[in-house]
């Protein structure tokens, strides 16, 4: 009896932290079933097997800061049938992106003592801007319980099970007590659920790691931080992070001084 | 003996991108490089304007497999220039923190990065066809590291409950017992890991290195202690700049962490061994002896013993504190901004990670500098490379490669941590 082919994953890594791609290997109790499900063809931070494409399916992590990595995106591409891209890194940039509001030489000259060697572009880009992608897994880090559920839907061919409401709906859900009511600003109106409402339920603000939500009202939310006493450098940094060339977030930087 | 170049393009099973490049000229290796092409994200300069408080969660993001040790370095770096002193419970939940960190990040390394090399297996998944239930243990050992960073956290990479001063909310003793368990189980699986790992045949090799590492008075260390080495060196973290610096070698652009004096040096797990067996606890000591190892390995291929002994010691550490654990009066010290330049230095799972930052009276960052583990231990690599290949000229290439490619796994290196440590090769051959 002929075994079914299995599909073919390959994990790529472009300027990020490692920590996304990390949360596959983080998923200790389906990780072995994964790799039964899947040929796991490139994987180059969990193994010394480099398969050559094509790919089924692309998961790439971190954004595109240098000209090879340009070119080496759309060769993943070509390879793959489907392409998603996993964490703020490679969905908006990342923190890395702070670049792309300022002058990258000076960047350079801040942290390398010979600047002239290094070679990196201006700005800081998500995979979006220079290839096609299928869909887009929003976090900073991302949940890995939706990186399977991206993995498998895809492989399977069905709809996926991901919602782009706000951090709001899941502290509702969870019956959190809301931290702007006891005074604390909190980014959680305007970012993307994923994380399960992790920082109010240890009576923190959210930060906003999983970028906007689907059309945020970040004008509001700003109002409401001023009468919590936020100042506009308070709003201008905390909109300036993880996901601050998200268009939404760095527009709403924008109206807030530094 | 013909002139060749033994190359490795890509690293497998490590954390980040690089490459290694081995010249042999005449029989003799003549370079030996570790070729890192991650790209720069400039972390020194654009935490530049930022809210001292902003740090942890800024840095966090340069490692995703050690955000906590960018968290607590950036903490008592902070709290340093705020003069401000954190102790009590809060101190013990720094260190149970850590020790979750040290769990998580060694189980990975030893089981599923480390291992391979040793029986002879691409990865961790082709290793579980005939060693199942090693690779279930690490697995299991991992997820009571990523649980205890969960609970104390909210999540194993970029935990979001670590601040300045303290934390934002602190758990009951209650949820930290729950975690009591799942840790003695955990400590088991690390003894049978380490009784496991000390059967890999090892290559007869050892450096005379120097040893660097945090000493603690009466702990094993994590957060705090002075910065002491094999050869002498004590000195505070305020002090560091003036022992150590980053230089360009001559044949590259790499920034290498260095010893002003003396050079190159080693940080990590045998550092910390080396110079701190007298703090495991004796049963620990003794399983280190009964596996065959002393209170001194320069052996580098046997890092991966000592890994898995302070995976055990991790989880003793956490039993005992969250036996000892008293709910605090607040989650957090108050602060007040205030001008001035603070410093630490912290125990992350590959060595010591340095963080200086100066503030002005606002409490914005003016200027940062962090040293990763992996910067320092940079000059280290290319010296075991260089030994280790000479040792091993008459291994046909594949297998030379292979041994190359290990000994740069023996260090566990995170590249990407690396934020501002590259290195161009040049072969001009």
């Amino acid at each position: 009896m002929s075994e079914k082919r299995r599909p073919r994953l390959a994990v790529w890594k472009f300027a990020s932290c490692d920590g996304c791609q990390l949360s596959l290997l983080d998923c200790e109790d389906e990780l072995l079933a994964v790799a039964d499900a899947v040929e796991i063809a490139y994987f180059p931070e969990a193994s010394r097997t480099m398969a050559k494409g094509p790919y089924d399916l692309s998961v790439v992590e971190g954004s595109i800061t240098t000209s090879h990595d340009a070119e080496r995106i759309r060769r993943v591409r070509r390879q793959s049938r489907y392409l998603v891209t996993i964490g703020a890194c490679a969905t908006a940039g990342g923190i890395q992106a702070l670049r792309n509001f300022a002058d990258v030489q000076e960047f350079v000259a801040a942290v390398y003592a010979s600047p002239q060697y290094i070679k990196t572009l201006a700005t800081s880009t998500p995979i979006s801007a220079h290839v096609r992608v299928d869909f887009e897994l929003h976090g900073c880090p991302i949940n890995k319980a939706q990186l399977l559920e991206v993995i498998s839907a895809f492989l399977a061919g069905r709809k996926l099970a991901i919602s782009g409401h706000s951090v709001c709906v899941d502290c509702k859900l969870h019956g959190s007590v809301c931290v702007m009511v006891q005074g604390t600003p909190c980014l959680g109106p305007v970012t993307h659920a994923g994380c399960g409402a992790l920082c109010p339920s240890f009576r923190r603000g959210c930060y906003g790691c999983f970028g906007p939500m689907e059309r945020p009202n970040t004008a509001a939310l700003a109002v409401e931080w001023r009468k919590l006493g936020a100042t506009p450098r308070d709003i201008w940094r905390v909109f300036r992070t993880f996901n601050a060339a998200a268009e939404p977030f760095r527009k709403e930087s924008e109206g807030h001084g530094e | 003996m013909a002139n060749k170049t033994i190359r490795v393009d890509y690293i497998a099973r490590v954390e980040g991108e690089g490459a290694l490049d081995l010249r042999i000229r005449d029989g003799r290796v003549t370079s030996a490089r570790l070729k890192i092409f991650e790209p720069p994200r400039l972390f020194e300069a654009l935490l530049r304007g930022r809210g001292f408080a902003e740090a942890p969660d800024i840095t966090a993001r340069i490692c995703g497999i050690c955000p906590v040790a960018y968290q607590m370095s950036a903490v008592h770096a902070m709290e340093d220039a705020l003069g401000v002193k954190v102790a009590g419970p809060l101190r013990g939940l720094r260190r149970l923190l850590y020790c979750g960190e040290w769990i998580e990040s060694h189980a990975l390394h030893v089981v599923m990065l480390h291992a391979p090399d040793f029986l002879g297996y691409p990865d961790a998944i082709q290793m579980a066809r005939e060693h199942g239930d090693a690779v279930r243990r690490g697995l299991a050992l991992k997820k009571t590291g990523n649980g205890l960073m969960r609970i104390l956290g909210g999540r194993e990479i970029h935990p979001v409950n670590v601040r300045v001063g303290g934390f934002y909310r602190t758990p009951s003793r209650a949820e930290l017992a729950f975690l009591t368990d799942d840790l003695k189980r955990a400590r088991d699986l690390a003894v049978e890991t380490v009784r496991w790992v000390a059967r890999f045949p090892f290559p007869n090799f050892e450096r005379d290195y120097e040893f660097v590492a945090l000493r603690h008075p009466d702990e094993y260390p994590f957060n705090e202690g002075r910065i002491v080495s094999s050869r002498g060196l004590d000195i505070l973290a305020r002090e560091y700049e003036a022992e150590f610096e980053e230089r360009h070698v001559a044949y590259s652009t790499a920034l290498q962490s260095v010893l002003k004096r003396r050079g190159s040096y080693l940080v990590g797990p045998m550092a910390r061994y080396n110079l701190n067996f007298d703090h495991l606890p004796s049963h620990v000591q003794t399983l280190a002896h009964e596996v065959g190892l002393g209170p001194e390995c320069r052996n580098p291929f046997q890092s991966v013993i000592v890994r898995a002994i302070e995976v055990v010691y991790a989880c003793d550490e956490a039993l005992r504190i969250i036996g000892a654990y008293q709910e605090p009066d607040m989650p957090a010290a108050p602060l007040e901004p205030r001008a001035g330049i603070g410093r630490a230095c912290t125990e992350a799972p590959r060595g010591i990670l340095y963080h200086r930052y100066q503030l002005n009276d606002d409490g914005s960052i003016l200027e940062a500098r962090i040293v990763p583990p992996t910067s320092q231990n940079q000059l280290s690599m290319e010296e075991d490379l260089c030994e280790v290949a000479s040792r091993s000229l008459d291994l046909a290439d594949d297998a030379l490669r292979d041994r190359c490619e290990q000994t740069i796994r023996n260090y566990d290196p995170c590249i990407s941590c690396s934020c501002h440590f590259l290195k161009l090769a040049v072969d001009r051959s």
